[in-house]
């Protein structure tokens, strides 16, 4: 019996970038196979090469033991592979039936149809979806599932999911799971990118693993265990500990009082929120996404309208600076660093058409005097993110915009980082990012701690909160629900405060 | 009273040439191409739609030209010099990926040298005006309707007093809207300019639909340039007649918050607000002022719409940006 797919020694390059080296994968029918890698390891530019976005520079693609050539999105449509991109491919001012047969060359333009055979497939697989609904009325899960029907609805039988969960809450990820292990039922075959190892350990068959571009090679999952996928995927054993030294004599440098913010519509985003940021510790922040956590960042940085409450920067001679009222910049010169990772990486913060060094300067730039910029320092800090951090690309002078997205994201990071502020504030450092890169990153903010910065870090993964923080403030609705000591706590008691004011002991805020 | 409906019903006239240039223009932006040469686009399809019946004319003889054939190949003739200039357009855009508004302002220069040019030769040639008989013009400004509808107060002399194009206008803008809301490849046509990206994850053939789009929407605007000279103008080449009208159809397609339907009205508004220095005298009120209110409205609407953010009345979310694939 021929294989679903199978992929021959592909290879793919972008200029001088090397996205895909040597890559081979079988995929059969009824089996859902997970693609592993860490970022910028090749899965998608692979994906793209099956769903025709992209053509391979060498190698061959087969369908059924014959080799095809898929040369545009149509090709590979009739040879019913359907691919869900991480960036959902939909009009926003269309409803979802006129989404879903957008392309389809048989199909009559008989909308009423189109939406009865859409709730077929719903109800056939389990989704649910208003078929006429507008795009932009709905939400990211909804928008994805109208990415699958898409697929199902012009019968597709090989199904290709570029990071699904990224964007999903866990009720949301266990609703796809099922509705993914129902195709799989039904025989289609469906090829999964993901990073999430607990993902891959509960749903796949198969695991294929990709590193730096090259084949590592496929394992069934029955005979492997996190630890074993992890060791094919970064190649050595990444140390699970993460260094967390000790600052003597911590100091106050952040004094937060009574923070409150209110929205437009009224609603307190933040509800009288006290706490002290030390010298030489680095603050977590945990929460439920939407807790706050944007708010306080922002209204520490002053780009936020507070409504009520004080902020006050210790200077190192004892006396305080009210941070309230005072412009981001007035704020940012006094010394508060935001190293802020939006999901959209490009969008804040960097220029894509340049390179490293003129991203650094946009930082700088102020701190020059006359009319000419000096490039040489900027220069050296590009040098030192690049080496450091082990950014990819072939000089500091590439477009950062032609970087993938984890690199992007390193440079922007590092950047904040290395303007070495007193207060720098964190969030989401690490989303997106592999394992060895996040490493680089808790040990760039251990070091920072270590020289008397005040580090702040909202996160999201409690494992790592647990490990790099020396305390963690947990929030809740808006509310300060407990500040605890990160060594002398467990994962639960912090998630039972994320979802309860005051966790187990009562507020002790 | 009557001055205003004299005023709307003049402005149906001059509304005309206003709604070509808007619907060619509204069809190249739904693609994603904004064009912003549809100025050169007219001038070019003001001077080919009155050479050609007049070369016609030349040579079947004066008195002996047949209306239909002379209208006729006025219309194709403007559309082709249209959809050449779209294909242009296309190409410099869609092929060579050059940037759409630069390219659309040389559009427009070059259009307006094209057609003075033309102009020119042409009459040199014939030694003297460029224009038509009598006859043919008549066959060309043709109030064509019978004359009780006409006499229906108030709505006769705006609706039923006015030449052919104004209703072959209104059924095109009808047509557009049809096309553009109920047929599949109107639906391809909006994803194209909506969201390249997804219409072409859907296998919708980018670069056809592109360049099918703004040339027959270059061609319609072309129309809109014949329209007026051979109205407006009255048969006659005037090298600064033209000047101005297709930067109001770019206003316009604004305007209309890219709607076909409602170009029907709205360039019958600014064909009023354009000739209303002339039938509106208000004391000591500047004309300068007068001749820039369609540019007022037009901003005022862009404001309102874009304040109120309703999703459905935005432009073609890609409008401008050209397409590559393998970009990232």
């Amino acid at each position: 019996m021929h294989n679903a797919i199978e992929l021959k020694n592909i290879v793919k390059r972008f200029g001088k970038v090397v996205a895909n080296d040597g890559i081979n994968l079988e995929i059969n029918y009824g089996e859902i196979l997970c693609l592993l890698g860490e970022n910028g390891s090749g899965k998608t530019t692979l994906m793209n090469m099956l769903s025709g976005i992209y053509q391979p520079d060498e190698g061959e693609i087969l369908k059924k033991g014959e080799q095809i050539s898929i040369r545009s999105p149509r090709d590979a449509y009739s040879y019913g592979i359907g691919m869900i991109h991480q960036h959902y491919h939909l009009v926003d001012v269309f409803t979802a039936a006129q989404n879903i047969i957008l392309g389809l060359e048989k199909e009559k333009m008989d909308i009423a149809a189109v939406n009865d055979k859409v709730l077929e497939i719903c109800n056939k697989y389990g989704f649910d979806i208003d078929p006429k609904k507008k795009v932009y009325d709905m939400s990211v899960s909804q928008k994805q599932t109208i990415e699958i029907v898409k697929q199902l609805y012009r019968g597709a039988e090989i199904l290709i999911l570029d990071e699904p969960t990224a964007v999903l809450t866990p009720q949301e990820t266990d609703k796809l799971f099922k509705v993914l292990r129902n195709m799989k039922k039904d025989g289609k075959a469906i090829i999964l990118i993901t990073h999430k190892l607990a993902e891959v350990m509960d749903v796949s068959d198969k695991v294929a693993i990709l590193r730096k571009g090259k084949y590592v090679g496929t394992v069934n999952t029955n005979e492997t265990n996190p630890q074993g996928l992890t060791d094919m995927m970064v190649g050595h054993a990444v140390s699970l500990n993460i260094d967390r030294p000790v600052y003597e004599n911590p100091t106050d440098k952040l004094v937060v009082k009574d923070l409150t913010v209110i929205d437009s519509d009224g609603i307190a985003r933040l509800d009288h929120v006290t706490f002290t940021a030390k010298t030489g510790e680095i603050l977590g922040v945990a929460g439920i996404a939407g807790s706050g956590q944007k708010e306080l960042l922002e209204s520490i940085t002053g780009l936020q309208h507070v409504s009520e409450g004080t902020i006050q920067f210790i200077n190192p001679d004892g006396k305080g600076i009210e941070l309230v009222g005072k412009t981001p910049i007035q704020i940012s010169k006094i010394g508060v660093g935001m190293g802020f990772v939006p999901e959209d990486r490009l969008g804040m913060g960097l220029v894509g058409s340049m390179g490293m060094t003129y991203n650094m300067m946009l930082r700088s730039w102020k701190n020059g005097k006359g009319i000419f910029f000096k490039k040489k320092e900027p220069e050296e800090q590009a040098n030192k993110v690049w080496k450091n951090l082990e950014v990819v690309t072939p000089s500091i002078d590439f477009p950062v915009r032609k970087m993938s997205g984890g690199n992007i994201q390193k440079v922007l990071v590092g950047r904040e980082i290395a303007s070495r502020p007193p207060v720098l504030l964190t969030a989401y450092a690490v989303r997106g990012l592999d394992i060895n890169t996040s490493y680089a990153i808790y040990n760039l903010l251990t070091r920072e701690k270590m020289n008397g910065s005040a580090v702040m870090y909202v996160g999201e993964e409690l494992d790592v909160l647990l490990e790099l923080c020396d305390r963690i403030l947990v929030l809740c609705g808006g509310k300060v629900s407990g500040i605890v000591d990160a060594r002398n706590t467990t994962k639960e008691e912090i998630g039972f405060m994320m979802t309860t004011v005051g966790g187990l002991k009562g507020g002790n805020s | 009273m009557n001055a205003l409906v004299l005023l709307f019903a003049a402005a149906g006239a001059y509304g005309t040439a206003l709604m070509f240039g808007t619907l060619g223009e509204i069809l190249t932006e739904k693609s994603g191409n904004m064009n912003l040469g549809v100025e050169g686009i007219m001038y070019m399809g003001g001077i080919f739609g009155l050479l050609a019946p007049n070369i016609y004319e030349t040579a079947v003889g004066a008195g002996n030209a047949n209306h239909f054939v002379a209208i006729l190949l006025a219309m194709l003739s403007a559309f082709a010099i249209g959809g050449l200039a779209g294909a242009l357009f296309s190409f410099i855009t869609v092929t060579m990926r050059a940037n759409q508004n630069v390219t659309g302002l040389a559009m427009t220069t070059f259009g307006t040298g094209v057609a003075k040019f033309a102009g020119e030769l042409r009459r040199l040639k014939v030694g003297g005006y460029v224009t038509l008989s009598n006859d043919l013009k008549f066959a060309f400004d043709n109030h064509f309707m019978p004359q009780f509808l006409k006499d229906i107060p108030v709505i006769g002399k705006i609706f039923f007093d006015q030449n052919e194009f104004f209703y072959m206008g209104i059924i095109l803008a009808i047509l557009m809207h049809l096309f553009l809301t109920k047929t599949k490849t109107g639906l391809y046509l909006r994803a194209v300019g909506e969201s390249p990206v997804t219409a072409d994850a859907a296998g919708i053939n980018i670069t056809r639909y592109k360049y099918v789009a703004t040339i027959i929407g270059g061609g319609i605007s072309a129309l809109g340039g014949m329209v007026y000279t051979m109205t407006t103008a009255g048969c006659v080449w005037i090298e600064a007649s033209i000047s101005g009208t297709g930067w109001l159809a770019v206003a316009l397609v604004i305007f209309c918050t890219w709607r076909p339907l409602n170009s029907i009205w709205s360039s019958i508004l600014f064909g009023g607000l354009m000739i209303m220095y002339l039938r509106i005298i208000v004391p000591f009120f500047p004309m300068e002022l007068y001749k820039i209110l369609p540019y007022v409205v037009t901003i005022v609407v862009l404001v309102i719409t874009s304040m109120r953010n309703i999703k459905d009345k935005q432009p073609p979310a890609s409008l401008g940006l050209n397409y590559f694939r393998e970009d990232r």
